[in-house]
């Protein structure tokens, strides 16, 4: 194996190479890898609680009281129910959903596992997560909840039953639910339908910051091939064959492959680690979706991530494996260069380009998600691919119109390095486009949210009661010093309904996008207002019909994933027989009287609960913010590695004008300030290519995949601020090959005139 | 013109210090062409790069047109800028710029640029159809015309070459040493050309050899 | 078990809750208009986790209800679970009911399950009959024995509900209440009992408890409600031939010989696939007598598991 030898022996002395090569690797594969981590278990913890948690799967019976004996009379009338008492409760310390079940009566199939003698008399609790508690015992359960014999629940959460799930289709009657009872239905979308949008949004995020860092190790491995292009034909003219030469240079980069991708899945690991956490509370706040905290080493993503940077080393080799594979052994004295491409190639790029944003302007025309990420994905690499001709443009321009020789000769000699630039500076477009892009929809989004937010949290306080006794007590406590506006709500077959209590407070807190002329007059007549993400979803307008009646009216929701109904007060007790239990009162009582009179009460004040949504909306695009930070970072690595890639192949360029005079420190100079040129040119044209971004995220892809939509909002600070951190990045990127350059030797730049290359 | 007075200049190596230049002296005359000959290997191209500054003694003095060489890196680019002109074997010429910048640069950068004069050595040089082609699409004849005529263009009163036809065939080799005597005879430079090649060097006023450091 | 005094009526036709296990288990052989015969089963169980019962959800006690309907070609069965102090599920003494969900037990016989269901008056015609030794029934020679008492004597008649078809029926039915702590011995696998009404008026209970030795055990009942207990062993059961049931060989017919009484009777079931295919599966059908005393009656057979004998 001497030959697989003779070829790592060069990484031995080119070590910087090497350390680019395997970081560069193992950055991409790494927040691809965490991306995909996170993904796998959010999805995995979809699945088990959509097997687990049969009790959401299961049409159910609600009514504003349901006690034991009403329980039981149904039972006797042959109504095939089985009881639960669910809600929140403190075990051993932790918060969590307590979940009363009656096994005798739940079907087949459904029984818990264990002792059921323990489960039905030994008042135990079982848990996925250990608790401080005599009672608890381990089992297979999501995150977050506890299941318990109905017994153990009432004595917790108290005697009234929460629903009574109908365990069989039978009714022993013709009606759906018995005289006083609701009849509740499933949700038909499970919680793997409802985020697959978001998940959605990562993983584009994963292939984003993958796509960058195989940029890097495109030049690393470019660079290694032209420095050894000597000892290749070397090789060869000692009698190896191509193929096995080729098929050495193959060995060694599957090794760094596995090596890099080893150590990306690793560093995956830590970031989906790091991440997960933000992850899962989004998910909560939003789908109410519970996804564990934490991180399990599952085969799908350590294997694909270890799958893909074998993949991605490969396919950024190519062309250098192709080219060894055509090497002739004896190669004639005057070389080119690797990067330098002809104008025509340039030429041939920016067509490819430009056909790639025709074809994005062409997805306009469909609907769905796909498009929306297939109309980014297009725009993003069609901008990419004309970067190079655009800059190589813009550099012509700026030699015609600089006056002196060095200005002139700068601009020539910028457009000369463009095409060993161009990958690491469509790298930086890409990372540009997307912060800006990314960071305009964001600041859209809590522009419009806060507004939004401000505007329908109209009343003074919120107050929830445990029980329909309580909310009365506290009615008659608060007497007219207050006016108290009950809020019910219910789901319904995945859709939220509301009663609405015709109230100026609340018509004046929901704005509507579009409705019939005197919409409220409508709503007491019996029709609804519908939100903004079911009018979208069914493709449908005020005067068109949905299940609970004609719309009267369209209204923004965001934060909802789900569809939502209105309906009035009225009409919805009539349907919904349920407790009230929460109100919104307009008052001068502070909250704090409130709770001090009624310690069971849950009251929120207006400020609470802006910051509670606030928050949320802000953790989920923490996240994004993250990814964008680190894929900036992979686009400096990029500049770097190009920039050492080019340093050895620039002494022939920079000779002659040392020579002529110009001392080593100008040169220098020069070359840092050429980069920072290009860096701000590019800054200068990601900007529109973010803007195009921003525009798409929000007319079309949150659209399709949250269902609402948002006036964007230019952010003028932002881009400065942007422009500032890629000359930054960019300065840095280039300070160490800058540094070399100052310091070389004469004797370097001497070699160049009289040594052969 | 030129003037050496016992310059040394040795490098280090694993068997400790290799002297290549010991106690070099030697003058050149305004308008006085010199040849410097010697093996290969026996720092003729050393002696040049110290003459234009590139690199500096170990010990020893040189004044160029008069003045003591400067010490500092910049005095000695200002040195290369305005005083003296080289033309070296091969990479002499900006591959990002046209022949007709190339031509024009070193004049240019030390403020000189005639546009008349440039014409002449355009012309004289017979490179008027190459104006707007790159370097990389020229022989090794037209790039080394480019190179003298860029050289000549700044009006340099010291010319160094080093070894300028060495990479070409006989014929072209011939030709361009021709033309770029005259000119040089011309603007009344001086010249000092580093060449392994006796005939050539029999073209010039005077010659001295190198060997093992020294002159002779 | 300690030996008791005697029953103490109406109260011991309710529940005992310091006992773990306890059942009320009628089984009606029916005639329809048309002479085709049916069979019903109607029974309660009751299990204790601990010898107590109390209000609510800590209650220790779990009822556990069978409902079957048979005819010579189909066999259906029902199940249900309830818990007990919540009233669920329960047997009240005065007056005398038993109920699982809308399951019914007094004077009247009604449940229903998955295509069909079925409800019947039952007239008592006889007394009360104590099992065993005074009610103090023996199950093996280690001496595991329950309380357990028999009302044979009913007459039924109403309707029955088969694939769609309301059909009214006559026929007799009989009770058996039978409670205790621990009624098996440990090699007790099964047991096959036996309850016959001869055309003649007089009745047969006998069961075979199947273990390392089997315990037979008989009780003779006169026309008029006079019980005579037969020695353990005197009944004679030979199984006749099997049939595969739900895998199983199962004998579905079987040769009785008391010769105390002259009986010598083989018997042959309604429907050979007569298996409750419960949560605790057996068999239970109703059966027709041959022989010296012909009649009607009901077996069951528990314990067969697959491949058994």
């Amino acid at each position: 194996m001497t030959g697989l030898a003779v070829l790592l022996s060069h990484w031995a002395r080119h070590k910087v190479q090497a350390a680019l090569l395997l970081m560069g690797l193992a950055l991409a594969t790494a927040l691809w890898t965490g991306v995909q981590a996170i993904n796998a278990e959010a999805r995995a913890s979809y699945d088990f609680a959509a097997a687990t948690m049969t009790q959401d799967r299961l049409p159910r019976l609600v009514a504003e009281r349901i006690t034991l004996a009403d329980y039981v009379a149904l039972r006797r009338a042959g109504w095939p129910v089985s009881p639960v008492i669910e809600g929140e409760a403190v075990i051993g310390g932790e918060t969590l959903r307590l979940i009363g079940i009656e096994p005798l009566t739940l079907p087949p199939g459904e029984r818990v596992e264990g002792n059921p003698a323990d489960f039905l008399t030994g008042g135990t609790i079982l848990s996925a997560a250990p608790l401080d508690d005599p009672r608890a015992r381990r089992a297979d359960l999501p995150p977050g909840i506890a299941v318990a014999d109905i017994g153990v629940a009432a004595q917790i959460l108290g005697p009234d039953i929460s629903y009574l799930l109908l365990t069989q289709d039978r009714s022993p009657q013709d009606r759906p639910a018995p005289a006083g009872y609701a009849l509740i239905r499933p949700a038909t979308t499970d919680l793997s339908q409802l985020t697959e949008s978001f998940h959605l949004n990562l993983a584009a995020f994963g292939y984003l910051a993958f796509g960058v860092g195989l940029f890097i190790v495109h030049s690393a491995i470019g660079l290694a091939f032209e420095q050894r292009r000597a000892l290749f034909r070397t090789l060869r003219a000692l009698g190896l064959s191509a193929r096995a030469l080729t098929g050495l240079l193959l060995a060694e980069l599957l090794a760094f492959a596995l090596v890099a991708g080893a150590a990306g899945v690793a560093l995956g690991w830590l970031i989906a680690g790091a991440l997960l956490p933000d992850v899962a509370s989004t998910l909560r706040g939003l789908y109410g979706a519970e996804v564990g905290a934490e991180l399990t080493l599952r085969p799908v993503w350590w294997l694909s991530g270890l799958g893909i940077a074998v993949l991605g080393m490969l396919g950024s080799a190519g062309q250098s494996l192709w080219r060894l594979w055509r090497l002739p052994p004896l190669a004639p004295a005057q070389p080119r260069a690797w990067a330098r491409e002809s104008a025509q190639a340039m030429r041939r790029q920016a067509l490819a380009g430009a056909l790639l944003l025709g074809l994005a302007a062409g997805l306009l025309a469909l609907p769905g998600l796909w498009a929306g990420f297939g109309m980014l994905a297009g725009l993003l690499m069609g901008c990419a691919l004309i970067l190079p001709m655009l800059l190589a443009s813009l550099t012509r321009i700026g030699q015609w119109l600089s006056r002196g020789a060095v200005a002139q000769w700068f601009w020539a000699d910028t457009r000369q390095q463009l095409p060993g630039l161009s990958l690491a500076l469509m790298a930086l477009l890409l990372a540009l486009a997307a912060n800006i892009g990314v960071g305009t929809m964001v600041g859209s989004f809590r522009a419009t949210f806060t507004a939004w937010i401000d505007q329908r949290l109209a009343a003074d306080l919120y107050v929830e009661a445990a029980d329909e006794a309580d909310s009365a007590r506290l009615l008659e406590w608060l007497g007219d010093r207050a006016v108290a506006l009950p809020m019910i709500r219910t789901t319904d077959g995945g859709t939220g309904v509301v009663g609405m209590v015709d109230h100026p407070l609340f018509r004046r807190a929901w704005p509507l996008l579009r409705s019939l002329p005197d919409p409220w007059a409508h709503l007491d007549a019996g029709d609804v207002f519908v939100n903004e993400q079911l009018a979208l979803r069914r493709h449908l307008s005020p005067g068109d019909r949905v299940e609970q009646g004609v719309i009267a009216g369209i209204y923004p929701d965001y934060g909802n994933p789900m569809p939502q109904v209105i309906l009035s007060y009225d009409r919805h007790r009539a349907l919904y027989p349920l407790p009230i239990l929460r109100h919104a009162l307009i008052t001068d009582i502070p909250a704090a009287a409130i709770r001090a009179a009624f310690p069971r009460m849950v009251v929120q004040d207006r400020a609470a609960i802006r910051e509670a949504s606030v928050a949320v909306f802000e953790r989920t695009f923490a996240v994004t913010a993250a990814l964008n930070v680190l894929t900036l970072g992979v686009a400096a690595l990029a500049i770097f590695a190009s920039l050492l890639t080019l340093s050895a192949l620039r002494l022939p360029q920079l000779a002659p004008v040392w020579a002529m005079g110009l001392r080593r420190s100008r040169l220098a100079w020069l070359e840092w300030l050429r980069t920072l040129a290009l860096a701000a040119l590019v800054w200068v044209l990601a900007l529109p290519v973010g803007l195009a971004l921003a525009w798409v995220l929000l007319a079309v892809v949150n659209v399709e995949a949250f269902g609402w939509r948002l006036p964007m909002r230019l952010f003028p600070g932002d881009w400065l601020r942007l422009g500032g951190l890629s000359l930054l990045a960019a300065g840095l990127a280039a300070a160490l090959p800058v540094y070399r350059l100052a310091r070389i030797a004469p004797a370097e730049l001497l070699k160049v005139f009289a040594r052969e290359r | 013109m030129l003037s050496l007075t016992a310059v040394c200049k040795g490098y280090a190596s694993s068997e400790g210090r290799v002297a290549v230049l010991d106690g070099v002296s030697l003058s050149l005359a305004a308008g006085e062409t010199l040849a410097l000959t010697g093996e290969s290997g026996s720092g003729k191209s050393t002696l040049l790069h110290l003459c234009a500054g590139l690199d500096a003694p170990d010990a020893g003095r040189i004044a160029v047109a008069g003045r003591p060489m400067g010490r500092s890196d910049a005095e000695r680019a200002a040195l290369r800028r305005g005083t003296v002109g080289l033309v070296f074997q091969q990479f002499n010429l900006i591959p990002s710029l046209d022949v007709a910048a190339n031509l024009a640069f070193q004049a240019r950068l030390a403020e000189r640029h005639d546009p008349r004069w440039q014409a002449e050595l355009t012309a004289a040089l017979d490179l008027g159809p190459l104006l707007s082609r790159y370097p990389e699409e020229l022989s090794g004849g037209q790039q080394q015309r480019v190179a003298i005529g860029r050289t000549l263009a700044a009006r340099p009163a010291l010319v160094l070459a080093d070894e300028p036809t060495g990479n070409l065939d006989e014929t072209s080799g011939d030709k361009v040493m021709a033309l770029m005597l005259r000119l040089v005879a011309e603007t009344g430079a001086a010249l000092l050309m580093v060449t392994h090649s006796p005939r050539l060097a029999a073209q010039l006023d005077r010659r001295v050899h190198l060997r093992g450091g020294r002159l002779s | 078990m300690p030996r008791p005094g005697p029953f103490d009526f109406p109260a011991d036709h309710g529940a005992h809750p310091a006992f773990r296990i306890e059942w009320w288990y009628v089984t009606a052989t029916l005639t329809a208009a048309d002479g085709t015969e049916y069979g019903a089963q109607w029974t309660l169980f009751r299990s204790a986790f601990a010898p107590h019962e109390a209000e609510g959800w800590a209650s220790p006690q779990v009822w556990l209800g069978h409902a079957a309907l048979t005819s010579s070609t189909r066999h259906l069965a029902a199940e249900k679970l309830a818990r007990g102090g919540i009233g669920q599920a329960g047997v009240a003494a005065v007056p005398f009911e038993a109920w699982i969900d809308d399951w019914r037990l007094a004077d009247r016989m009604a449940a229903r399950g998955e295509g069909f269901a079925y409800d019947l008056m039952l007239r008592a015609t006889g007394p009360v009959v104590a099992q065993g030794d005074g009610g103090y029934s023996v199950k093996s020679a280690a001496g595991q024995a329950s309380r357990y008492y028999s009302q044979p004597f009913y007459a039924a008649s109403g309707e029955i509900l088969l694939d769609g078809r309301r059909i009214p029926v006559t026929g007799t039915a009989w009770m058996d209440h039978e409670w205790s702590s621990q009624p098996l011995a440990a090699d007790q696998a099964g047991w096959d009992w036996f309850s016959l009404s001869f055309d003649d008026g007089a009745r047969l209970m006998g069961f075979r408890l199947r273990g390392a030795q089997d315990f037979v055990s008989a009780t003779w009942i006169t026309a008029d409600g006079r019980p005579e207990p037969q020695p353990p062993g005197a009944l004679r059961l030979t199984p006749g031939r099997t049939a595969t049931v739900a895998g199983r060989a199962v004998p579905v017919e079987w040769r009785l010989e008391l010769p105390a009484k002259g009986l010598d009777i083989t018997t042959r079931a309604l429907n050979d696939q007569a298996w409750n295919a419960l949560s605790v599966p057996y068999w239970e059908g109703p059966i027709r007598a041959e022989g010296s005393h012909p009649g009607r009656g009901y077996l069951e057979m528990t314990g067969y598991g697959e491949g058994a004998r």
